[in-house]
């Protein structure tokens, strides 16, 4: 689960790493009187979405004086913001957040990442904050540091001292440093983070350090230990049709294709996507009903598929492990009755009781094209509508 | 041969009380595994479908020297339960469990790192010895008796794979799920190793998905490590990046773990490597008459 900035600043503060002030507007209006309490006039009008690349795409604008900001916040608020990680659709831009410019003296980059390989938490930093840390580990890999933290053990300062020499902070900041990473990894463990990653992380002409910004992501396995978490959830910065399909249990990725697709299993399921691709169209959705489908959520998840506009056709591909063919095929034949299944629809099932569905199906009066295999079945759907 | 369990493995079940580890423990033991012992604490001394329930695997053990432990419990103890079987010295442990907190599963490998055991998982089905033992939630009756190894990341597209194996005529030797989350026990190079030494596997399949790079590292232990041929499918060619398709593990971030990278890496490690995944069972097929 991701969060917004001004949340995840808000959490820095609690952790006490230092932030710029500032606060979260709904409207022009908020947006002026916060800017009205801060000490500097210059201030930083920033769009807060789910997604990176704000300020190329037009969604942080720095306000030179405070009378700048009411225009600026017009200007932002209610935009649709297209970064590179949007996507083509872009964001709309429902809350700002308002905060005092900073006296930039240099930009450095920090984060914490779970690391697969080691199975630890990572620390990675580098000295070249503010651009896109991918770009640096490509272009000057020796420019990036990394320092594994023992799980059982946690972070020790010699660590710290360690990544700010190698980076040769000047020694007022070292300290302040260290500090800062002991308060990250605290910060991580104690929230079940996945990622928490500052960039840029300022130098002041003062040499103190400051979050610039501030993006942190969540554990979902793990939010049943954090209610306060939970909370931050922003659901307008979700699909509805994947919140309203996390609500029913099943594990929903909106795409663009036309082709809606209902498995078990996850693997399976991005399987069924790349059959789909390879027999020459494009998936709408992934979706894995889970090991535990009952005819309920098979019901809700057809639902779900055609709510989706761009949806001209559904394969179902289920393979029976612990899932029972015959349940997956009793949901499709009620499904059928309270939904008005005007697309094509072709169905695949397989091993545990695949034979007593097929004979419920072929009993039913429902119109469905029935697969043999994973392939077959791709072809048919496609086939079908086209 | 086979790897890692065989008709004398003695499974106890950890678990067994629940509403999946009852389900599956029975179907494991109809299969003809010897599930010889289960584990849910509070209720030692209780018998469900003529198997010992103990409080604590340390007792199931000493009862019953049960060598492999399947774990059925639920995410928020799960990796309490996988430290359990470690601490009584249970040689392997196998855990379907899913959704367990990725640090949960840091503790637990930095706890087994010193210990002489081996996990599978979790977020997986389990393994499958064909004709001797299944330990897992794998529908038995689609597998045969064979030569084909299979390793792999997924469940259900196991399974599909197994199939068009089966279908063909193709037997198994063992198939392991490995799971599908980013911190695991085993992982592909793991089981090729063991596929490599065991006699009676000819051949491998390798099923990776998106994320991650433990494909990447099998390419190149392939390359140095593995003569028999090794027929390869990574699921995901169609995932979006930075969106986790289902599996905690599955996401492309930050423009690494592709589909597209992991099959150029198999590929140029000598691996056949297939794009759609139907054609799976086909492949090893032609890689056996070679």
């Amino acid at each position: 689960m991701n969060i917004h900035e001004y949340q995840a600043k808000a959490l820095f503060a609690t952790y006490k790493i230092p932030v710029p002030k500032g606060n979260v507007a709904f409207s022009a209006d908020e947006a002026a009187t916060i800017a009205a309490t801060l000490e500097s006039a210059v201030c930083v009008v920033k769009a807060q979405i789910h997604a990176g690349g704000r300020g190329k795409a037009g969604g942080v604008k720095l306000a030179k004086t405070r009378d700048e900001v009411i225009p600026f916040a017009n200007e932002i608020l209610g935009k649709i913001l297209v970064t590179p990680q949007t996507g083509p659709e872009g964001k709309e831009v429902r809350k700002l957040l308002i905060e005092e410019g900073a006296d930039i003296q240099n930009e450095l980059y920090v984060s914490l990442v779970d690391d697969r390989a080691t199975g630890s938490i990572v620390i990675i930093a580098s000295t070249e904050g503010g651009m896109e840390i991918e770009e640096v580990a490509e272009a000057t890999p020796e420019k990036i540091i990394r320092c594994v933290v023992d799980p059982v053990l946690g972070y020790q300062a010699y660590q710290g001292r360690s990544v700010a020499f190698q980076m040769a902070l000047p020694k007022e900041v070292i300290g302040q440093f260290v500090k800062l990473l002991g308060n990250l990894y605290r910060l991580f463990v104690e929230k079940n983070a996945t990622q928490i990653e500052i960039n840029p992380l300022i130098i002041t002409g003062d040499n103190r350090l400051i979050a610039l910004d501030a993006k942190v992501g969540f554990d979902d396995s793990a939010l049943f230990k954090h209610p306060d978490i939970n909370e931050l959830r922003d659901l307008d910065e979700e699909d509805p049709l994947e919140t309203r399909a996390a609500q029913h249990g099943l594990n929903y990725v909106k795409l663009d294709g036309k082709i809606g697709c209902m498995v078990n299993g996850a693997g399976l399921a991005m399987s069924t996507m790349d059959v789909i691709k390879l027999a020459g169209s494009e998936p709408a959705n992934f979706l894995d009903v889970g090991g535990g489908a009952s005819k309920e959520t098979v019901q809700q998840a057809f639902q779900i598929l055609l709510d989706d506009p761009n949806v001209k056709g559904v394969f179902v591909n289920i393979f029976g492990g612990i899932v029972r063919c015959d349940r997956i095929a009793g949901g499709i034949i009620e499904a059928a009755k309270e939904v008005d299944l005007n697309v094509p629809l072709v169905v695949r099932l397989e091993g545990t009781n695949a034979k007593e569905a097929k004979d419920m199906l072929a009993a039913s009066d429902i119109k469905l094209i029935v697969a043999d295999t994973l392939w077959d079945g791709a072809q048919k759907i496609v086939a079908a509508v086209t | 041969m086979s790897i890692l369990v065989n008709k004398d493995s003695k499974i106890l079940v950890q678990g067994i009380t629940g509403k999946e580890g009852s389900f599956h423990a029975a179907a494991c033991k109809s299969y003809g595994t010897q599930v010889v012992a289960g584990v849910t604490p509070g209720k030692g001394g209780q018998v469900f479908e003529g198997i010992p329930v103990f409080n604590t695997v340390e007792d199931a053990v000493h009862e019953t020297a049960a060598d492999v432990a399947l774990i059925f419990v639920p995410p928020p103890f799960a990796a309490d339960a996988i430290m359990e079987s470690a601490a009584a010295s249970v040689p392997l442990i196998i855990c379907i469990t899913e959704g367990i907190p990725v640090m949960d599963m840091m503790k637990v490998k930095r706890f087994l790192a010193d210990k002489p055991v081996r996990l599978i998982g979790p977020n997986c089905p389990g393994l499958i010895t064909p004709g001797e033992c299944k330990i897992g939630i794998m529908p038995g009756f689609i597998h045969k008796k064979g030569n084909v190894g299979v390793v792999s990341r997924s469940g259900t597209l196991t399974y599909e794979a197994v199939l068009q194996l089966t279908d063909l005529g193709l037997g198994q030797s063992t198939c392991i799920g490995i799971g599908g989350d980013p911190v695991n026990g085993t992982n592909f190079i793991d089981v090729l190793e063991m596929f490599e030494k065991d006699g009676e596997t000819e051949a491998i399949v390798m099923i990776g998905e998106i994320g991650g790079d433990a494909e990447e590292l099998a390419a190149e232990y392939i390359q140095k490590n593995v003569s028999k041929p090794v027929v390869a499918f990574i699921a995901g060619m169609t995932a979006p990046p930075g969106r986790r398709m289902g599996h905690a593990g599955a996401i492309v971030s930050g423009g690494k773990g592709t589909a597209a990278d992991k099959m150029a890496a198999l590929e140029s490690a000598g691996v056949t490597v297939v794009k759609n995944p139907a054609m799976i069972g086909e492949a090893i097929q032609k890689s056996l008459v070679k």
